[in-house]
């Protein structure tokens, strides 16, 4: 046990000094001291609790997706039925409760139908598992209900669309490095260190930014748009609300025959030159351009409404075909919203709405002050602590705090090194871990004492001392990291920030505790030659 | 240089013949612990039920203005805050309800939160707001869930461990004390009503820990005397690990409970509630490793036999079988 070669002391030193020299960087900017540019500087992160910002949880609702699916599927169907066979005609389509169902008019057509919607209904995944199931019933009604994969599947390709345009968006915002990742199947989390109000933050994310143009349906008298009944092929939709707030009333315009505003190449805020007020300009890409200029085209001296996520902005006439491939949109837009439209627009739509469920914000102040206070806590406590082990166990004392002194230098470096946070909880697990370093070297030194008084020589009662000790450090260390693990495992936040530095403490305080140690106390006992130890 | 001992050597207390009476009263406080818990119920933050809670220092006060803030803030029509202090008097935290409908529409809470920070500091000019933290109803659900579902898998894991190491009886005793220890632990936060929040749950999963880490080192030393003295009764060998552990016990002990001083004492407000789980958790852990970890082995009818190096395999078995049944 006390056995050390030269190479395995040297390793041992190497381990030590670079795992420490890592936190080097770290404690120079907590100092305020600039290390020279150029050189390797990895730094511990400070949790928001720490250093201030923003923290929001982003959800995405799945049945939107799903409901995104089916009516895609819808229009799919009536297509690809239209391009088949002109002859089968189908009807009472409908794409509520979950599933599209049709009626087809002629049942010796059914299995023509399923022939003709089978490829569609193909999954794009390798798993091979199909994204729909058919179910014929009553002899000619179709039922095309998405399966879960096909659903997970789609949620999942939304989701990262949904990190992608999220990070564009903040990106525009200009704020410094934020941490953008995807939690669970359908969440988000946004952190954004030194944010003081995310209020403009939440507003961009908050935006679909889902741009259509649809015609109007002139045909709709108004009072029954009131009533909220819409004529067949068309739908009502609310106009945005004014600027002060107030809603303006709504407007039935034709499902199909519309485009997408989403094939764009730029998206600017400009200023209306007679009104002087914010407007968006837009360019569309070639294909965009070609269907835009198609679309006006076809409707010169109708009116058509430009639709953002659901409200209509204005429903302008077309007085000549816009064949430039670029558009303005107005709309009562605010100086701030503009910009931000411009951005969500450029930026493309996000695929499905993304929900606030979870908001934490922490002023600079208390991140500072904190920090401050933890440091002076845990500056005071180690001292503290060291005067104490020095008067229990003497001079093995003082090897127990050299090596305390390691252990927080390696966990602060190997933190570093890994990119993991530091949050107020870590502090806390940091000092669990010192207690359990300390325990460490307590639970030897009195096994050494033990050994002393049964009447061993000194060599062998140290020797001894490390031996049995080390069952009960192992055993309890590893109780540890299983209760370490499963908080990593299925804690959140806080929780895991703490399991993580409890699991790195776990590691560099049994190797500086025991193996360091060791290996000074014996090189020791080789010199010194001792035959009497103060224990 | 003359070492400092903490306790005598040969100590010989009589821990154990205390352990009918300790083991009534732990008993009961357990007993009185989840009364409180199901009668009174925990002070749950955010985290766990949803809302906002806001966090306000008044760095010129010696104390918040808790009753006027609360007059103050119910007047806004928001619903009645709770408002709590933490850390130093002059820090509180505000906790609302989630207005109706804000799990629809985060505008609203966000409206509430602006409103009540805005009137805080238009009324007290020294009030500087330190966080403001909204958790929806779903989450919150979901981040209870998560913190049971990891106290309950630490303390079975755990405890599957040491049976694999010692005795399955060993094990019993370890999840029992583990019980014991979270069980008052829940009940003091019962009756303080401190803010039981996630950070609590890291504490608690802390103490399972140290308690733990105890509970080993007598065991430990139960272990190596029982296979060291064959002839000696339970009661007596438990007392002589107990006794010979000691010193170690009162060392880090001590350690800890000076490391935690500073943090309750200097540290920052926000981790408070943490510190003083975990500190009081020294104490309890320390407490069951002796008079509950320990007293059930005789019960559970440990012997030195448990431990006899040459049983076989079959043997082992065979009175496993006998033992269990």
């Amino acid at each position: 046990m006390l056995e050390f070669s030269r190479l395995k002391a040297i390793w041992l030193w190497v381990i030590t000094l670079v795992a420490a020299a890592a936190a080097i960087p770290s404690i120079t900017a907590t100092m305020g001291l600039a290390l020279p540019a150029g050189i390797y500087a990895p730094k511990v992160n400070l949790g928001l609790d720490l250093a201030g910002g923003s923290h929001i949880l982003l959800e995405a609702d799945p049945s939107q997706v799903r409901q995104q699916r089916i009516e895609g599927m819808d229009e799919s169907v009536r297509n690809k039925l239209k391009q088949a066979n002109p002859d089968i005609r189908i009807s009472d389509i409908s794409n509520r409760d979950g599933a599209l169902t049709f009626l087809v008019e002629d049942p010796s057509k059914v299995d023509a139908v399923r022939e003709a919607i089978l490829p569609l209904t193909n999954g794009a995944g390798l798993t091979g598992a199909r994204d729909w199931t058919i179910n014929v019933i009553d002899g000619n009604r179709f039922v095309l209900t998405p399966t879960p994969e096909g659903i997970d599947l789609a949620v999942a390709q939304a989701m990262e669309t949904a990190v992608e345009v999220v990070r564009k968006r903040i990106d525009a915002l200009g704020t410094r490095e934020p941490t953008i990742i995807r939690s669970g199947p359908n969440r988000i989390v946004v952190q954004v260190p030194g944010l003081q109000d995310p209020q403009a933050l939440k507003n961009l994310l908050g935006q679909t930014a889902k741009l259509e143009f649809k015609l109007v349906d002139t045909t709709a008298l108004q009072s029954d748009i009131q009533r909220g009944v819409a004529p067949p092929g068309s739908e009502i939709v609310p106009y945005a609300a004014g600027k002060d707030g107030a809603p303006v009333g709504s407007i039935a315009v034709k499902r199909l025959g519309g485009i997408r505003g989403d094939q764009l190449t730029n998206a600017q805020v400009t200023n209306n030159q007679q009104t002087n007020e914010p407007q968006v300009a837009i360019t569309f890409n070639t294909e965009g351009g070609a269907r835009f200029a198609k679309l006006t085209t076809q409707n010169v001296n109708k009116p058509f409404a430009i639709i953002l996520d659901g409200k209509v902005l204005s429903a302008p006439n077309i007085n000549e075909p816009i064949l430039g491939g670029s558009a303005v949109i107005s709309g009562n837009f605010t100086t701030q919203a503009a910009s931000n439209l411009a951005i969500s627009l450029r930026s493309g739509a996000l695929p499905v709405d993304l929900k606030v469920v979870e908001e934490r914000t922490v002023g600079p102040d208390l991140g500072a002050d904190s920090i401050r206070k933890g440091m002076i806590a845990m500056a005071v406590g180690t001292l503290a602590l060291v005067a104490f082990i020095l008067a229990v166990y003497g001079r093995f004392g003082m090897y127990a705090c050299i090596a305390l002194v390691f252990n927080v230098l390696m966990i602060l470096g190997i933190m570093a090194l890994i990119g993991t946070t530091l949050t107020l909880p870590g502090i806390a697990g940091f000092v669990l871990t010192i207690g359990a370093a300390v325990d460490a070297n307590v639970l030897i030194n009195e096994r050494i004492r033990e050994e002393r008084h049964r009447g061993r020589r000194v060599f062998q009662a140290v020797e001894m001392g490390y031996k049995e000790a080390s069952r009960a450090i192992f055993d309890a260390n590893i109780t540890n990291v299983i209760a370490a693990v499963s908080m990593a495992a299925f804690g959140t936040g806080p929780v895991r920030g703490f399991a993580i530095v409890l699991l790195i403490g776990i590691a560099t305080s049994v190797f500086t505790a025991v193996t360091m140690t060791r290996m000074w106390v014996a090189q020791w006992l080789r010199k010194a030659r001792p035959t009497e130890i103060a224990l | 240089m003359k070492l400092l001992k903490l306790v005598p050597d040969n100590t010989n207390i009589k821990f154990l013949r205390w352990r009918g009476p300790f083991y009534v009263i732990s008993l009961l406080l357990m007993a009185a612990s989840l009364g409180l818990v199901f009668t009174k119920g925990l002070n749950l933050g955010v985290d766990f039920i949803g809302g906002q809670m806001i966090r306000v220092t008044f760095t010129q006060s010696a104390e918040a203005p808790v009753a006027p803030l609360r007059s103050e803030i119910e007047a806004l029509g928001y619903g009645e805050p709770i408002i709590q202090r933490y850390g130093k008097p002059n820090e509180i935290s505000i906790r609302m309800k989630l207005p109706e409908g804000a799990d629809h529409d985060s505008g609203l809470s966000d409206k509430m939160a602006r409103t009540i920070t805005a009137d805080i500091k238009a009324k007290h000019a020294d009030a500087r707001v330190d966080g403001v933290d909204s958790v929806s109803g779903k989450v919150s659900g979901e981040l209870w869930h998560s913190a049971v579902l990891s106290l309950g898998l630490a303390a079975l894991a755990v405890a599957a461990y040491i049976w694999l190491r010692f005795e399955w009886q060993f094990g019993v005793g370890a999840l029992f004390s583990l019980v014991h220890d979270v069980t008052l632990t829940l009940g003091m936060f019962a009756v303080t009503q401190i803010e039981f929040d996630l950070t609590i749950v890291a504490a608690l999963l802390t103490l399972i820990g140290y308690s733990l880490n105890d509970t080993i080192v007598v065991y430990d030393r139960i272990r190596e005397n029982l296979k060291k003295y064959r002839k000696m009764p339970m009661p007596e060998l438990l007392d002589l690990s107990v006794n010979e552990t000691l010193h170690r016990t009162l060392a880090t002990s001590l350690s800890m409970l000076i490391t935690l001083t500073a943090l309750l004492l200097l540290g920052p407000g926000v981790i408070f509630g943490f510190t003083a789980a975990i500190t009081l958790g020294i104490f309890v852990g320390t407490y069951s490793s002796i008079y509950m970890a320990a007293p059930i082995l005789i019960w559970l009818k440990v012997t030195s036999k448990s431990f006899v190096p040459t049983e076989s395999a079959l043997d082992k078995q065979e009175r496993l079988a006998r033992e269990g049944a």
